[in-house]
């Protein structure tokens, strides 16, 4: 096996051609798929999409219908669970309760053999608990203990065994907002400190984007689009990975004309639209039916057309629907006579220097060309 | 004032609630055992029955049916261990190995011997385990002179086959209810099936094993028929102790002691029982490693 030093890495986990059946569903199909070591890598898509199935299939609790799963360039197919160098955090923990914290942190450790000497399981024993936090919760029952505590039992229970890849599996579901947005940040430092590959399987795309360095979007047991939060949030190659990451704006339409990356776009409610991105792979032609898509935030409202500025894609005339107060944004539902109903997102000035558009008030909208992406209509 | 009457109400309503199984209890509980305990310090009338009396003899002649109380003390306790062991594995295949549209007919199967009498179903296996039984068959392939009936195997296998169903559903439940997500995170924390069973199949179930031993347990000490017939009078418990005390010898007074006796030596078993599971069964603390 290569390793490391002269850039030739061999993938921590690869998923070479996997599909996996369960009777008639596909729960995966024809995955492909290389992890980097030290990488934060998240399958984001909605139940029933395979990002599950992908996952365990790399514990070893499933195993491919075909293709190969590779860790560290070794096919590990028929390798049983409890062989395999890689260690899981269930979604509701799988704590053992007849267990207490300290004997569910060290339970790796002692299935080892030879078993390591029991001064050396408690001193790791000891240095995972300061790892999560809970020095003096060794003697504690699993029930005793919060939501928040068992999860960090869990991070600490798989992280001991100082596995090659942390297998996350919706493991933030359970806790409410406010801890969850904590655990995001801790989960975020835990893996640059220990440096290990975690693999995260979530629906939430906030807990996605904001953790990972690479987001693997889903969809009926394959990947749709792979790449960093940013990629997927700025370039989303179809409407499916533009819905499911943000919020977006879409205004079906038919190409006028196509030139370079950008088109014009006839749109079906009337007026054309110039837009200066298309789609990844999208190859347009005069007269196809498309979608053009535009972010919220990107959207400028004003009261007058003039004040609107200039040199933007189209400006659209219409009315507020709906104010939703977001704290530090404002969010605009609007409805155009034409394009129907769209929404805005401005972040929210002083009332003192600037008035609120009021519901029912009529406004111009206008976006520019950049930020206007043409996608597939589907 | 209007909050005292509902006050008022309230308690007799729950007056009338509690009320019929207390004196339930009363009347057919606690009454006759204080008549025992009573009797149990009299003396035998001459015809068979109760004088009253106050004397320890009764008590002191305890000893003259010790071989009684060392039978039932021995064999209650194996009984039940045995009984754990046969059905463990029959509540693990069908809790954990049997697909679903067998289970409920291999759970049915097991009861359904249940419908009939104790009586006919020990007398069964005095016909199995009688000379044209099982020894019948063991001397056609050069195994003479084995004698089952009336030894205490007989009993044991009695004991074992009558009590099982208490057995097999408490732990059946408890498998079941395991969750199979804990055998998951076993294997990934690197424990082969064996090892996951001792670690934690076992000991997440124990709770089952323990309400169904106690069934059993208790159920055995007061246990008269099966060693009557299996046992052909040579293995006695305490039951027959009973039976023979108070309608043979009509020695009412003697027989109440042992009765007495006998429901003090199985509240300090189960007692020293339930402090022994659980202590091991994980409610408290355990040192590491």
């Amino acid at each position: 096996m290569r390793n490391g030093q002269n850039g030739a890495t061999v993938p921590t986990v690869a998923f070479r051609n996997v599909t996996k059946r369960f009777g008639e569903v596909v729960a995966a199909n024809g995955l492909e798929l290389e992890i980097r070591s030290g990488e934060f890598l998240s399958f984001l898509g909605p139940s029933g999409c395979g990002k599950t199935t992908a996952l365990r299939m790399i514990a070893g609790f499933e195993q491919p219908s075909e293709g190969d799963v590779l860790i560290d360039g070794t096919r590990v197919n028929e390798l049983p669970a409890y062989r395999r160098p890689v260690n899981m955090v269930f979604q509701s923990y799988a704590l053992f309760p007849h267990l207490n914290v300290a004997r569910n942190v060290a339970y790796g450790l002692l299935q080892r053999s030879p078993r390591p000497p029991r001064t050396e399981i408690d001193r790791r024993v000891a240095a995972m608990l300061d790892l999560v936090q809970l020095r003096g919760f060794e003697n504690r029952r699993i029930w005793e203990m919060s939501g928040g505590q068992q999860q960090r039992v869990a991070l600490a229970r798989a992280l001991i065994n100082e596995p090659k890849v942390l297998l996350l599996d919706e493991p933030l579901a359970a806790l409410d907002r406010k801890l969850r947005r904590d655990m995001q940040i801790e989960l975020q430092n835990l893996q640059r400190r220990v440096g290990i590959t975690f693999i995260l399987v979530t629906h939430d795309q906030e807990e996605a984007l904001s953790m990972s360095d690479r987001v693997c979007i889903m969809r009926d047991g394959g990947i749709v689009q792979q790449g960093t939060p940013a990629d997927l949030y700025d370039r989303p190659v179809n409407r499916y990975v533009a819905d499911f990451v943000g919020k977006s704006n879409f205004f079906a339409g038919t190409v006028l004309t196509a030139r370079g990356g950008g088109a014009v776009i006839e749109l079906d409610g009337g007026g054309t639209v110039t837009a200066g991105r298309t789609g990844e792979g999208l190859s347009l032609l005069p007269g196809d039916a498309v979608s053009v898509a535009v972010r919220p935030e990107q959207i400028v409202l004003a009261r007058r057309e003039d004040a609107l500025p200039a040199g933007g894609a189209a400006t659209i005339s219409a009315r507020v629907q709906n104010r939703i107060f977001l704290g530090e944004h404002i969010e605009y539902l609007l409805r155009s006579e034409t394009l129907g109903e769209f929404l805005t997102l401005a972040p929210r000035r002083s009332e003192l220097t600037e008035r609120p558009f009021e519901a029912g008030e009529a406004v111009f909208a206008a976006f520019s060309t950049e930020a206007a992406l043409v996608l597939g209509s589907e | 004032m209007a909050a005292a009457a509902v006050e008022r109400g309230g308690k007799g309503v729950t007056a009338l609630l509690v009320g019929p199984a207390a004196t339930f209890f009363l009347l057919l509980l606690v009454l006759p055992l204080a008549v025992v305990v009573l009797y149990s310090f009299g003396e035998r009338a001459p015809a068979g029955g109760y004088a009253p009396a106050f004397t320890f003899e009764n008590y002191l002649n305890l000893a003259s049916r010790g071989q009684a109380f060392l039978n039932t003390l021995m064999m209650a306790p194996v009984g039940t261990l045995l009984c754990a062991v046969v059905a463990y594995p029959m509540a693990y295949y069908l809790a954990v190995k049997a697909s679903p549209r067998w289970r409920t007919l291999l759970l049915v199967l097991i009861i359904v011997p249940f419908w009939t009498s104790q009586l006919l179903r020990i007398y069964a296996w005095l016909l199995i385990l009688g000379s044209k039984g099982v020894p019948a068959y063991l001397e056609m392939i050069g195994i003479e002179g084995v004698r089952l009936v009336n030894t205490r195997f007989a009993v044991l296998v009695g004991m074992v086959y009558g009590y099982l169903p208490l057995m097999i559903f408490p732990i059946y439940v408890s498998l079941e209810r395991l969750d199979k997500r804990l055998l998951e995170a076993s294997a990934d924390l690197g424990a082969n099936p064996a090892r996951t069973f001792w670690q934690v199949t076992l000991p997440v179930s124990l709770p089952g094993v323990a309400t169904g031993s106690l069934l059993v347990f208790i159920l055995l000490m007061g246990e008269f028929i099966i060693p009557a017939l299996l046992g052909g009078g040579k293995v006695f418990f305490i039951g027959n102790a009973l039976v023979d005390l108070f309608l043979q010898s009509r020695n009412w007074p003697f027989g109440a002691a042992v009765a007495v006796s006998m429901v003090l030596v199985m509240l300090a078993s189960i007692v020293a029982y339930m402090r022994f599971v659980l202590s091991r069964g994980g409610m408290r603390q355990q040192p590491l490693v």
